[in-house]
Formats: C-alpha cells, structure tokens, sequence
C-alpha cells in the first residue's frame, strides 16, 4: 500500500528545475518538467557522483552539472554513449502538492 | 561455477583483460592486486598531464564505481608477497592468503637505472608513474633538470618540464635521437624542434657520474668533463620486465616471463600479459601488442581457443607536438634505395626504403597523414614499379585520383589499421558509422577508436566525413542536435524576425525538441538577454548552475565564493570580513586568485545565502567569478606608489570595472590596466587590456593566456582617460552584439577582423556612441549584485525542499 507523503509545494520547484529531499541516505532530486510533471531520483550521478538537482532540465531529461552525462528523468538511466543510471521512485502531484512514496524512502534507508 | 581469479598488478593491459571478461559476462570473482595505490589509469598519457593539458581525472580508465560495478575486489597499495602454486594460493603483504583456480601476472616492468655512482641520491628519479611525474610537475620555474634518455619518454619528460619553464638538458648516449624510431635526418628535426622549445640536447654524450650535496643530486659528470647542475635528474634509458614475483614462484623466465600463444605460462593455471611477458624471444613496450594480449587471456581464461600473434608495428607518435611515424626496417643497405621528400619550409620529411621494388621501410617527420596508406603496403608487399614517381607524394597522387584531402582514407581498404593502441581498423569503423554512430563520441563510445591516446582522431572524423558525405558537415554546423541552424544563423534570426522568448525562437526556428538543451538554451539566453535587454526576461532555468546559484560548483558539489575586489583594492574592514566568513561557514581552503581576488572554496550550497548576507552587509558584492561577463580589472598601483608609473592605472581599472561590472557577454572577459610599460598587471594577454604611456593609454584587445596564449592587438591610442573608458565600453557591446556564445574575444576576431572592429568603434565616432548607450540600457537592468537579490527574494530555494534527515533520527 503506498504511503504518500507531502514535501511542498509544486510552485516551490521552478519550471523545468529541482529541489532536493534530504534522507539518511544521502540526497533525492524532485525534478518539474515545463509540462508541470514531476520527477524523484537519487541526487547523485554515478560518474562522479555530481548533483543532478544543479543540472538543466530539458524535455524530460537532466544534464549533471559536472560532466554532461544525460538521465531521462522517466528512467533514470544515462543516455547517449554514456552508461549508467540513477534509481527512480514515486512522485505524483495532488491539488498542487508535491508527494513521494514514503515506503519507497524508507526501503532505500533500509538498504 | 564461478571461477576465482587473482589478477597482479592494475595495468593497461590487466585492465584490458578486465574489461574482456566483463563484457562477455565471464562467470568469475576477481580480486584485483596493484602496488601503485590506485587503479588502472592511461600511462601513455602521462606526458599530457606533465605538460598540464590533461588532469590525472582525466586519464583514470577504471575508477573505483567500475570495479564496484563489475564486483572486482580491490587491493591497491598492496603488493603479493609469495605465491604458492601447489596449494594454488597467493599470500598478500598482510599475510591474507586467497585461493586462486587461475592467476595472472600483469606485474608490468621497471624503469632501468644505471648504476652510476650517485645513482641512489635523492633528486634522482624515472620516468615511470604518476609519482614521478608529480615530482617533475612540482620543480617549478627557474630550476634545472637533466634527462638522460632521448627516446621517446626521456624527451616526452623533457617536453613537459620546459612547457612549465624549467631549463631542460637531454643527455642521449646515440648520435641521434630516438634511434630506433628515426633516422637521422628525423632526428636531426626532432633536435631542432626540441632547441626551439629551449631545451638544452647533447647527443653522443656518455654519462660518469651523478655528482651529489647532502645527499641530493647536485649535477651530471660527464666522460668529457663537463658538468650539468641539476635539482632533478630523470633517468629514461628504458624498462626491464618485472619478473621478480614470477621467479620466486618457480616460473620460467627470461627476459620477460614465458609465455605460449595462448598467453599460458609455464604453469597451466597461471597466465601472464603485458609488459612483464616474453613471448616467442621478444618483449612488449607498445600498448597495440599488449591490448592483443589482453584479448587472447580473457578468451584462454573463458576457456576459448585464441592465439596470440605478433604483427609487423609500426610506430606513429606524436612527441611534443611533432607526428612521427616509422616502420619496418630503415637501415641504409646494399640493393636499397630510398625516396626521400624534404619541405624544409614546412619542417617535413619523408623517406621510403625500398627493396626489389617493394617498400620495405618509412620514416616521416612532420607530416604522417598518410602513412596508415604505406604501412599497409610494406605489410602487403605490393609492388610499387607503376607508381613509383609519384609514390612519395601518398595515395591522393596516385592514377587519375584528384586532388582531395578525404581521397587518402577514402582509398584505405576495410583492413587498415586507424587505431593503433586499440587495432581497430577501417572497416569496423565505418560498420558503426554506418550503424548509428553519428560522431566522434559515438565512434569512441561503440569501437574506442580514437578512446586511447587520441593521435587518430583526425582520421576519425575523415572517415565520419567520407561515410556519411553532407549529413556529417551539417551535422557539424548546427549548434547541437535541436536544431541545423548555427549560432550565427540563429544570432541573425533573433535579430530581423525580432524573437523575444525562448518558446519564440524554438517555434519559429523550427526546434526539433520541446525544450532545447544543456547546450543551445545557455546561448540562445545569452542572445536573447544581449538583443532585447528590455523586452526579455532572463531564464535562470537556461544557465548553468554557476550563473544560476552565482558561485562556481566545485567536483564534490560544494561551490566557492569570490567577492569583488574593484581593481584589485581591498581594506582592512574588507579582510576582516571575508575572514570572519571564512571561519563562521568552515571554509576549507581560501586562495588567492589570479585575477587579484580572493576565492573561498568549499561552501555548501544551503549556506551560500547567509554567507552572502555577511559579506554584503561589509559592503561586499559578488565578484561574477562564475560568469560568462566580466570577471575583474587587475591593476598595477601605477602612479600612487610606483616610481615608474605614469598614469594612475589603479584610478582608471576601478571606473572600468565600475562601468562594466555585471554585464553578461558570450564568455569571460578579463581586463587589465597596467601603469607603465613594464606591465605589472599583465595587461597584454587580456580581452581587453591598456598600458599607461606618459602621453596616454595603449588599448588592446584580443588577448587570453588559458587554452590559447594570445597578445593582444592595438586597437587604439587615445590621450584621455574618458577616451580610454569608452573604447573599452563599446568594445565591450560590439562584442555582446556580435561573438557566437562561447567565443573570447580573441577567437570572435579572428572571424571578423580587427579592422572590422576598428572601423566600428575607433573610426565611427556615431557609432561608438551609440554601442556605449545600448550598453549603458542593458546594464540599467542587469547591473545588480546577484547576492543581494538572491538573499531577499529567493533564500529558500538554496534549501533542501524537505527534510527527512532529522525525523529519521529522532
């Protein structure tokens, strides 16, 4: 059974820009696209670890501020010649709240 | 079942090796032992990191997420003590001893030293890995090295160490240099090229002594007499297989360790590649036989069948910035004739040997595009009796073919050889061209040609070009894949179609995606914000996130924070604040900058505002030192202090950067004013730099001392100091209106030509006048301190949007 918690406000992440939720577990990027969806992904990229949260969001991908790899924000997985990925959880937007799967945060800091 | 490797020693070709099983899925769990304490990086691109082109980041080829990734355990920074090959078990250092079903040996070789007297004193070192190349990088300017070596690492060493001003002596024991490489007359240029450099080479030399102070290197003796003062001496006189390991553990050795086609040694279960192996009489130094090593173990180690062969080489180097190639056999000999090519001009020559009409040996200096096109022929043995006059201009001047720059890989058959640290030939490139791979990421990405040392990325694109015609050109010429237009296009589009958004300029210029990307929305930002300064609203979600966040972002994600320092002046008050800051927000490294700033390195992202809202409140703003606009004015104290001055330099760099400060423009732009021509500040290598002369100011632009080291051009004289200010103002705004994102100044007139330039701004006075008014418009918007703002309007969004951390905790 999902758990959803509230962590803000859709208006509180800009268009096509992250925020970021601290866990125990290190950082999770929460993505809006310019189509007002959103996104949540491990912060870091697994190339040197750069803070995905910083990159420029385009369509629905990220670039990592550090070295340009490319994450569809979908998968989490690297695109282009470059190979690797992030894990994704649940997100969804309720009366313009932003909510992530609780469970699913917590399974992660049980890893 | 999983099968339990032990691999010893992380190098090019166990790496290889690694990367073969890993590929193939092998079922095995490896244990993976280096004494270096590191993993597998590029050796053969240490002499780029010497001479500062690359960083050691950059040369790492498995760093540690690899080995995690592929469940590789790492021991580095441990050696193997023993290994006992009858209970099939290695002991490490500690005394941990790991079972192995099969064990490599990929113990490399060591750097030879000769056992002169005073061979053991500190100061002495090789030229081997990343610690001896930290020690050559760490002599610093001003001080006196001595190679003793002129083969390729001795002067790849030299090379190195001049480009970062030490004075250089190459002590080489032949007649010529890289004798085994060249002949004489290549190594007659090469020793040339070197002496430009300001490198001292004494061929024919014999080395006696190694002469000592307090037991550290003082000088080189030689047998003439003559003594060569040094702080460090580098022995490069080659490299010996270590077998030492192997020996102990009742191997068979020789020179190197013995090892059959399929890389087995004398002992079933053990398996030997690289450096440290001997294979039919020979030993390896170059990277092409070893990765064919690398190939054939992990296929013996899966079970497979593979034979190792060993192939004619040819040697292609580039040794400090001049191609080299050679191959086959050069020697002068009877029934040998040569054809030799000379430019003198151009420093180009070439030379084939040839042999009952075939060509059995080449050497060429200066020019070796066409060499993959002879190597093939001596390894062919063709018969050149038709072509032999026009033989030694390449393949381009062969039959009826026309004169094209693509005709010679065009002319190459699938089984040439492009890559040679790799063995990738033709045919496999343009099988993944033809596949999908669009460019010269996507080649390197799906074959690694062109992924090793890089010598062949030329040939790359060429083949890129020949196999995909016009597609690849206008694949080239648009500014990413969103669109075919280039940033002149889109430049001239923005301007008469009088597009104002980012969404305008996406639709109407037909953008193949919805939003753009990491690279076309930062320039088409830039030019929208540079074109319409009132009309357009500046996108933070476009830039990147150093002009986002207004801080630089460093590797660990941390960000610095540089204040502005008008012309280089500071306070007392200004200090005591920045350290006071420095120490509230635990600031690990403060530096002073080369632009006359101070950089605080390593604040976290979330502290960023508060440590701006100290800052300010001592009347400091930011320093742009992250920004694609104007960085700083470095001054010297010209007339206030200085005996020599002639203007006050000081006076006039804080009122440009007054004027100019907090102007976005297509890159950085650095200034300079410099009160005499001694040119303290350095003014001649700035975008825009002026020297005071006792009748007024010399204005030059076009300098940069980065990438590219540049001098600037005069682009006037002018008698007043208002004179001087708004020639920097207007070329400042033609420069906004005109340069392609991502152009200095100096590349940006290199297209359109100081002329140009000088017509605009120095000839037509209406026209500067007018440049300066459209900056002074942009900069009554833009003008800002970004720190202030961002403290009232939008601390929050430097915050974690919600926090789990503590709850976690509680």
């Amino acid at each position: 059974m999902s758990d959803w918690i509230d962590i803000g406000a859709l208006g509180d992440i800009p268009q096509r820009g992250a925020r970021v939720v601290k866990t125990p577990l290190g950082c999770v990027a929460v993505f809006r696209t310019i189509l007002d969806e959103v996104f949540a992904l491990d912060n870091a990229c697994p190339h040197k670890g750069g803070p995905l949260a910083e990159g420029i969001v385009h369509g629905s991908s990220v670039t990592c501020p550090l070295h340009n790899w490319v994450f569809s924000l979908e998968t989490g997985q690297a695109q282009g010649a470059d190979d690797g990925g992030v894990a994704t959880y649940p997100a969804r937007i309720d009366a313009g709240r932003v909510y992530l799967d609780a469970n699913f945060l917590q399974m992660r800091a049980a890893e | 079942m999983t099968q339990k490797i032990v691999v010893i020693g992380a190098g090019m070709a166990s790496g290889r090796v690694l990367e073969h099983l890993s590929d193939a899925g092998a079922d095995v769990e490896v244990t993976l032992f280096n004494a270096e304490p590191r993993g597998n990086y590029n050796r053969i691109m240490l002499s780029p990191v010497l001479s500062g082109d690359k960083t050691y980041d950059e040369i790492v080829t498995h760093d540690a997420h690899w080995y995690a990734e592929r469940g590789v355990t790492c021991r580095f920074g441990e050696k193997v003590a023993s290994v006992d090959r009858g209970a099939k078990t290695v002991t490490a250092e500690n005394g941990d001893v790991l079972p192995y079903d099969k064990l490599v040996f990929g113990t490399g070789s060591n750097p030879f030293i000769i056992p002169f007297p005073g061979h053991d004193l500190e100061g002495v070192i090789a030229y081997r890995d990343l610690e001896d190349t930290e020690r050559m990088m760490g002599l610093g300017e001003g001080h006196k090295a001595v190679v003793i070596g002129g083969g390729l690492l001795g002067l790849e060493a030299a090379a190195g160490m001049a480009a970062r001003g030490v004075d250089v002596t190459v002590v080489h024991i032949m007649g010529h240099l890289m004798e085994r490489q060249l002949d004489e007359a290549a190594g007659y240029l090469l020793r040339k090229a070197l002496i430009d450099k300001g490198i001292t080479v004494k061929c024919s030399a014999n080395s006696k002594e190694i002469l000592g102070e307090n037991g550290h290197v003082k000088a080189l003796l030689l047998d003439d007499g003559t003594e060569l003062p040094c702080d460090l001496l580098v022995m490069a006189v080659g490299i010996r297989p270590n077998v030492a390991l192997a020996q102990d553990s009742g191997l068979q050795v020789g020179k190197g360790i013995y090892v059959d086609d399929q890389m087995i040694t004398s002992d079933p279960d053990v398996l030997a590649v690289g450096e440290c192996v001997e294979h039919d009489g020979a030993i390896f130094g170059l990277v092409a036989p070893l990765y064919d090593q690398a190939k054939v173990a992990a296929q013996t180690l899966m079970g497979a069948k593979a034979t190792f062969v060993q192939k004619e080489l040819s040697t292609k180097l580039k040794v400090t910035g001049c191609d080299l190639f050679s191959a086959g056999d050069f020697a002068d000999g009877e029934g040998r004739e040569d054809i030799v090519f000379r430019d003198p001009a151009r420093g180009v020559y070439k030379r084939l040997v040839i042999e009952d009409n075939r060509i059995i040996g080449a050497v060429f200096y200066g020019d070796t595009a066409d060499s993959n096109w002879f190597f093939g022929m001596i390894r062919d043995k063709t018969d050149i009796s038709d072509m032999r006059e026009t033989l030694i201009f390449g393949p381009a001047f062969q039959g009826s073919a026309p004169l094209d720059p693509m005709a010679a890989v065009a002319a190459l058959p699938p089984d040439a050889e492009i890559c040679g640290c790799n063995g990738i030939c033709k045919g496999t490139i343009v099988e993944a061209i033809t596949g999908g791979a669009s460019d010269l990421g996507a080649v390197r990405a799906t074959t690694k040609a062109s992924a090793s040392c890089g010598t062949c990325t030329g040939l790359v694109e060429q083949l890129l070009a020949v196999t995909m015609g016009d597609e690849f050109e206008s694949k080239q010429a648009g500014i990413c894949g969103c669109t075919d237009l280039t940033h002149e296009e889109v430049r001239r589009l923005i301007k008469s179609q009088e597009l104002k958004s980012m969404a305008a300029v996406h639709q109407e210029l037909g953008w193949k995606t919805s939003c753009g990307c990491h690279v076309c929305r930062p320039a088409i930002n830039y030019y929208l914000l540079a074109d319409w300064p009132v009309e357009y609203q500046d996108d933070p979600q476009s830039r990147f996130i150093n002009e986002r966040k207004h801080a630089n972002i460093q590797k660990d994600g941390t960000f610095s924070v540089v204040p502005r320092m008008w012309g280089g002046m500071t306070t007392p008050n200004e200090l005591r604040a920045i350290a006071d800051a420095a120490e509230k927000y635990d600031v690990p490294t403060v530096h002073v900058t080369g632009g006359q700033r101070i950089d605080l390195l390593g604040v976290r992202g979330e502290d960023l505002p508060a440590m701006w809202a100290d800052l300010n409140r001592a009347g400091l703003v930011s320093g742009h030192a992250y920004a694609k606009g104007l960085r700083t004015v470095k001054t010297c104290v010209g007339t206030d202090h200085c005996r020599f001055g002639t203007q006050d330099s000081t006076g006039l760099g804080i009122k440009l950067e007054k004027k100019l400060w907090g102007s976005w423009s297509p890159h950085k732009v650095k200034l300079a004013v410099s009160g005499c021509p001694r040119n303290c500040a350095e003014a001649t290598c700035k975008d825009i730099g002026v020297v005071c002369v006792d009748s007024g100011y010399q204005i030059g632009v076009g300098g940069a001392a980065g990438m590219d080291l540049k001098e600037t051009q005069r682009l006037a004289d002018v008698a007043s100091e208002q004179e001087a200010i708004d020639l920097a103002t207007a070329f400042m705004q033609l420069y906004r209106e005109n340069a392609k994102y991502l152009d200095r100044p100096y590349k940006w007139i290199a297209k359109v030509g100081l002329d140009w330039v000088k017509e605009r701004i120095v000839d037509d006075l209406d026209e500067r006048q007018a440049l300066i008014e459209r900056f002074e418009l942009s900069q009554s918007i833009y003008q800002k301190d970004p720190w202030a703002e961002h403290v009232a309007e939008q601390a929050n969004a430097y915050q974690p949007i919600a926090d789990f951390k503590l709850e976690a905790a509680e």
